[in-house]
């Protein structure tokens, strides 16, 4: 089972022949991921590593069964690429970009909505991995295992971290769902999902501040999440009106706060960890 | 990035939303020149990006020349939580009889745009809202709808704009909308918006917010750039790095922006044990980063002179460790015996045992490697305080 992403998915790479989308293209086929197709305007009949480049996303998806795609393209150009996938109805797109404008953003998760046919995940996010079964981003994949852990994050490098923290237990699905001010999956999407996992038992929430998706994350939660979930939020240290590197990581006023966000996860019953570490021994506990 | 109010209406200016004559000035002189050519009697504004100006006494009007030299002074060089006024602007001071307000912003929750518009304007919105909640419409806005006539005209009336002037009110949501898109802001609001004694609905405030990743199809908001931003700040940007200035003593080097927000954290909390030690910077190499980028990271964080001790704190994802050790080298080499401050690193995933092997080998004085993020936290606030000690 795991979340979204399974033994059967085929992953179709659009801006494979671009320097990024080359080295990560390579990257998931050498952790065993199935990367059918390659997506890049004009260059359809190249190869890269013997895998076919189509000229656009519909090809792709006649000719191999792809259902995946992963978006590597530039900032300038991810909003017509994500809106062509969601036009030839790919179920799950993966959009790696970081960068792109809020509006394109805004625009392209809502046309995604109005087809009713593709769910994105990201953008500026580190994709979504389900150890042993299929890679679909930059998720290094050989720092953890397969295991019955769910992890959702903001982050790409805690959710590494994270990874690494418990890879004696290793993880059904993680997900990263980006640090931007709109995203196309929230946690409160991956907990549903976890929840609904068989192949899943408890799950590591990690937040940032910005926003207050995890606040809302803690209210769905209290009413709908059973099986454990342990937390962590980073962030704590942060002035107020100053972006922490991601562009929707920024305190502003009273909204936002790490310490709101931990409140909230608290009074939900999710116990939050005060570091990394930490919260890794709180499923540690939890798990033996 | 937060635009300053003269900006905003810069941009208001631009797509013909009706606003107050007047010209921002960073001199006295320059102000009592904007009030005679304008005609008193004139509204004198600080400029700073913080609310509350008008409590901290930076707003104050002038009904003629010398008052506004005499307002003009005080001003310009008051603080204002923090911020110092550089500059105020200088405006017509329009006769008002309703003062209202119009924004629209980024909605994250929803993922699409809000309207928000009320009849009572001129003061805090979020007491309008919370006061008096009925007071303050608020509308969704479909990214790809956007604001139409017919969407307009629905705010004006949800809002209870007087049938009168529903129209003016409706042109100037569609304005501000146009704004919106065209300038790729996050955040349009003007409060007040104002009607006049003569019927003119005029934005005698504005509040912009522009979308920093849409710079490359918005040559023209280069100018908006601070220009007195922290020097370490500008030096960084010129190397491409994400940093912030913090008020610590502990230099942060570390890769994706989750994982050093969490760094800060975790060395502010092993502090407490210390005195109160705290991290002196936000600073993130990113994403497979080079032996270069690392080196000119660690170079930037060594030459602040509040920085007592640094953490270069990694976890290769894409990274690979043995630049990051490289990196480290490289920085030490260049910046020679500048280079007199202790800097505890600790490198996880992706060719870690390499890149540790690389620092061991190096058997540098100053380096010092420690396996956990959390021993190397306690560890470089326990160096920072000895150091900070001694001085």
């Amino acid at each position: 089972m795991a979340i979204w992403l399974n033994d059967d998915s085929k992953i179709l790479v659009q801006g494979m022949t671009g320097s990024e989308g080359t080295k990560h293209t390579r990257r998931m086929v050498a952790s065993g991921a199935k990367v059918v197709a390659g997506v890049t305007p004009g260059k359809a009949g190249q190869e890269v590593d013997g895998i076919p480049v189509f000229n656009n996303v519909a090809d792709a998806m006649a000719a191999t069964g792809a259902n995946v795609s992963v978006v590597f393209v530039p900032p300038k150009f991810a909003k017509a690429a994500v809106e062509e996938a969601v036009d030839a109805k790919i179920p799950l797109c993966v959009v790696i970009t970081e960068g792109i404008p809020v509006h394109d953003t805004a625009q392209f998760y809502q046309y995604a909505v109005n087809s009713g046919s593709t769910r994105i995940i990201g953008p500026n996010c580190p994709g979504i991995i389900s150890p042993g079964k299929s890679n679909a981003g930059i998720i290094p994949a050989d720092i953890t295992k397969a295991g019955r852990i769910g992890l959702v994050s903001k982050s790409g490098t805690l959710t590494y971290q994270m990874m690494y923290e418990l890879r004696d237990f290793g993880f059904s699905t993680c997900v990263g769902i980006g640090g931007d001010p709109i995203i196309g999956t929230t946690h409160i999407d991956a907990l549903e999902a976890f929840q609904n996992d068989p192949e899943t038992d408890a799950i590591v929430i990690i937040g940032e501040i910005g926003g207050d998706a995890e606040e809302r994350a803690a209210a769905f939660i209290k009413t709908h999440v059973t099986k454990p979930v342990v937390g962590y939020v980073a962030g704590f240290t942060a002035p107020e009106g100053k972006t922490m590197g991601h562009a929707g990581a920024i305190v502003s006023g009273s909204a936002g706060t790490a310490a709101a966000k931990q409140e909230a996860l608290e009074a939900a019953g999710v116990r939050v960890g005060k570091t990394p570490s930490a919260t890794a021994a709180l499923m540690r506990e939890i798990m033996q | 990035m937060d635009l300053y109010e003269y900006q905003a209406k810069q941009l208001f200016g631009k797509h013909d939303l009706p606003i107050t004559a007047g010209d921002v000035c960073e001199t006295v002189d320059a102000a009592v020149a904007v009030s005679e050519s304008i005609g008193a009697p004139v509204v004198v504004k600080a400029q700073v990006k913080t609310g509350g100006r008008g409590k901290a006494g930076g707003v104050k009007l002038a009904k003629d020349p010398a008052e506004t030299r005499e307002v003009a002074q005080a001003i310009l060089g008051m603080d204002i939580k923090g911020h110092t006024v550089h500059k105020v602007l200088v405006a017509h001071a329009a006769d008002i009889a309703e003062e209202y307000y119009v924004s629209f912003l980024l909605d994250r929750a929803n993922r699409a745009f809000l309207a928000m518009a009320s009849v009572q304007g001129g003061v805090e919105i979020e007491e309008v809202a919370a006061n008096n909640p009925d007071a303050l419409a608020k509308i969704r806005i479909d990214a790809l709808e956007g604001v139409t006539p017919a969407k307009a005209r629905e705010i004006a009336v949800a809002a209870k704009f007087d049938e009168a002037i529903q129209g003016q009110v409706a042109d100037i949501l569609t304005t501000l909308w146009e704004i919106m898109v065209r300038e790729d802001a996050t955040l349009v609001e003007v409060n007040p918006l104002v009607l006049t004694p003569t019927g003119e609905v005029i934005a005698l405030d504005g509040k912009v917010t522009i979308d920093d990743n849409a710079a490359f199809r918005q040559p023209d908001h280069a100018d908006f750039l601070d220009q007195g931003i922290d020097p370490i700040e500008a030096r960084a940007k010129s190397f491409d790095l994400n940093y912030v200035k913090l008020d610590g003593d502990v230099g942060i080097v570390g890769n994706g922006a989750g994982l050093v927000m969490s760094t800060l954290d975790v060395v502010a909390y092993a502090g407490e044990e210390f005195g109160g030690i705290k991290p002196a910077n936000f600073l993130d190499i990113g994403g497979g980063a080079s032996a270069e980028v690392m080196a000119n990271g660690l170079d930037i964080v060594l030459n602040d002179p509040d920085v007592q001790a640094v953490f270069v704190n990694i976890f290769g994802g894409i990274t690979s460790c043995d630049a990051v050790a490289h990196g480290i080298l490289q920085a030490i080499e260049q910046l020679g015996d500048q280079v007199t401050k202790p800097i505890v690193c600790r490198i996880d995933g992706n060719n870690s045992i390499e890149g540790r092997k690389i620092l061991t080998d190096a058997n540098h004085e100053l380096i010092e490697l420690v396996d956990t993020m959390d021993a190397a936290a306690r560890r470089v606030a326990e160096l920072a305080a000895e150091r900070k000690g001694a001085k």
